[in-house]
């Protein structure tokens, strides 16, 4: 009973950390950015200072607006803390854990996208239609990507849990799996794709023919825009964890000590800063692509996740 | 049944080149440009050259290292080089060519995956190697070469899925029997060189008679009647005129 209550206690520490943490993560990205750019870089605090700012400002809100305009704000930031809360970031086998698995974390992505693109088309401005149409192009190819990828692991894990999954590559230690290399650039290409970074959009600009993302989310401001891009930073530090969480479990806390705690959260930190610097070469090296070319970006991300299914039923299930 | 965490790390690195071979497969479907082409199809024979190279050590065939030299000095420098000379002889290394409908072949290729596991999976069963599983990546391996040769247009993507084809004949020898006799080894690779040198020389001639490389263009029989050939150098060609 006792040892239930600690585990609940630090399932709400964790989302607690996620959740506070993201902002850090895209402090960390954007200055890691700057530095690779030879631009003078803003302090990893930034984002936090931002999002201050933007929930002290008064909200403007178009006349026209339904409430659908203004229940999406936090419809999207529900949404991420509940994917969140069910991904394991620190500790493996928290009762939050079970909550979710793999396949409602992409629904609940696709929930927040649905309502993002209802409240770009709400207001009516030709930016809100577009970007909405060009998001929902794109989520259409990345969903079925990223659920290929997501089906290869849980064939290999045997359930669609994360933690479950987890647990399974750590019980398995090092196994050379080509599925898992295939079905990790899959995820890693989506994810780009997802929370907007650069060959498919890029996150620091607001011109028009380009932006997807922010072409949808133009006509928020004040509170509502902070919990938005709240959401987004949310957002990328949800895919950063799984792609590092899962392909490289290790050093995750599997039992509740404080020392196993504190390895674990050094553990998801470095991970995590490393993965960022690994995003940002990328993003630093790679030029935006045209939109009409994204097609041909996530089907080739569609190929490698179905790709690393083959290989795994070819190659490793043995005969 | 035995699953990948049973099998030693080096073989399940033989697996893992496997895959990555499959892989450069795909690229070469993919790929539009003629270098990169070339360098997806050395590639493949960097990956080849590894898994003989593990295939020997840990089935203690020192044979089969002769094998992996062969092909690193014939299918990653040798013919990789004299493809890339021909393509900058020809001035056709900065071409891309128009895949009609690039999803679709790849999808095609995964089906083709699909297929040679099922045709595999007979062989699989009756064998006790190690490699084994492999036997299906390269029938895939050739089947995919094949469908480069369907799909593409241009000769030289036609001579890289051809000697790929040759990749994954090579390969099934390396992991469903340790190899072939090395004479048969040394004719095989020998062959391709030759063919690899006949091939440039055949380029220049359809070069010259046809102003193009569009093996599309080969269906015309005078030139007297037809209309004005679109010119290579326009890149992406449509199809040819009528035959």
């Amino acid at each position: 009973m006792d040892n239930q209550l600690i585990a609940w206690l630090l399932a709400a520490a964790q989302t607690a950390l996620f959740v506070g943490a993201a902002p850090l993560l895209a402090g960390w990205t954007k200055r890691v950015k700057c530095h690779m750019q030879n631009r003078a870089a803003p302090a990893v605090w930034q984002p936090y200072r931002d999002l201050a700012k933007l929930f002290r400002k008064e909200l403007v809100i178009a006349e026209n607006a339904s409430w659908l305009f203004r229940a999406t704000p936090y419809v999207v930031f529900s949404a991420m803390l509940l994917a969140a809360a069910a991904i394991p970031l620190v500790a493996v086998d928290l009762p939050t854990g079970a909550i979710a698995d793999v396949i409602v974390l992409v629904g609940f992505f696709a929930l927040a996208r649905f309502f993002t693109a209802l409240a770009g088309m709400d207001i009516g401005t030709a930016f809100g239609g577009m970007g909405a149409s060009r998001e929902m192009t794109i989520a259409a190819l990345a969903e079925p990507a990223m659920l290929m990828a997501v089906f290869t692991l849980s064939m290999t894990a045997a359930s669609t849990n994360l933690s479950a999954a987890m647990g399974y590559v750590l019980d398995t230690g090092l196994v050379l799996r080509p599925s898992f290399l295939f079905a990790l650039l899959g995820i890693a290409m989506v994810a780009v794709a997802e929370t907007g970074r650069i060959p498919v959009d890029n996150p620091a600009t607001h011109l028009e023919l380009t932006m997807i993302h922010e072409a949808m989310v133009l006509e928020y401001s004040g509170r509502h825009l902070a919990l938005i891009e709240w959401a987004g930073q949310i957002k990328l530090m949800i895919y950063a964890v799984l792609v590092v969480n899962i392909f490289w479990p290790w050093g995750i806390a599997r039992e509740f000590t404080m020392e196993a705690l504190g390895l674990g959260v050094a553990a998801a930190a470095a991970k995590l800063m490393l993965a960022m610097v690994i995003l940002v070469v990328w993003e630093t090296v790679l030029a935006k692509m045209r939109i009409f070319r994204v097609p041909e970006f996530l089907g080739f991300a569609f190929v490698l996740s179905l790709l690393g299914m083959l290989t795994h039923v070819v190659l490793e299930t043995g005969g | 049944m035995t699953s990948l965490a049973q099998l030693s790390l080096f073989e399940q690195a033989i697996i893992v080149f496997a895959a990555l071979a499959l892989f450069s497969s795909f690229v070469m479907l993919a790929q539009t440009r003629v270098l990169p082409l070339i360098y997806a199809f050395a590639w493949q024979g960097v990956l080849l050259a590894l898994v003989t190279a593990l295939v020997a050590y840990v089935s203690g065939h020192p044979h089969l290292y002769i094998s992996a030299a062969l092909t690193l000095a014939l299918k990653v420098f040798l013919i990789p080089w004299l493809l890339h000379r021909l393509a900058m002889q020809l001035r056709i290394h900065l071409e891309a060519e128009r895949i009609v409908h690039p999803s679709l072949l790849l999808l095609a290729g995964g089906g083709l995956v699909i297929f040679s596991y099922y045709i595999a999976l007979p062989i699989v069963q009756r064998s006790g190697l190690a490699t084994r599983n492999t036997i299906a990546v390269s029938i895939a391996i050739v089947l995919i070469g094949m469908l480069v040769m369907i799909a593409r247009k241009k000769a030289v993507a036609q001579v890289v899925g051809f000697m790929s084809i040759e990749n994954g004949l090579f390969f099934a020898a390396v992991v469903s029997t340790y190899g072939m006799p090395l004479i048969v080894e040394l004719g095989v690779a020998f062959d391709v060189l030759v063919a690899a040198i006949l091939f440039g020389v055949f380029f220049f001639h359809m070069r010259e008679s046809f102003d193009t490389l569009d093996v599309d263009q080969l269906t015309r029989l005078s030139e007297a009647r037809e209309p004005e050939a679109p010119h290579e150098a326009s890149g992406a060609a449509p199809a040819g005129p009528a035959r």
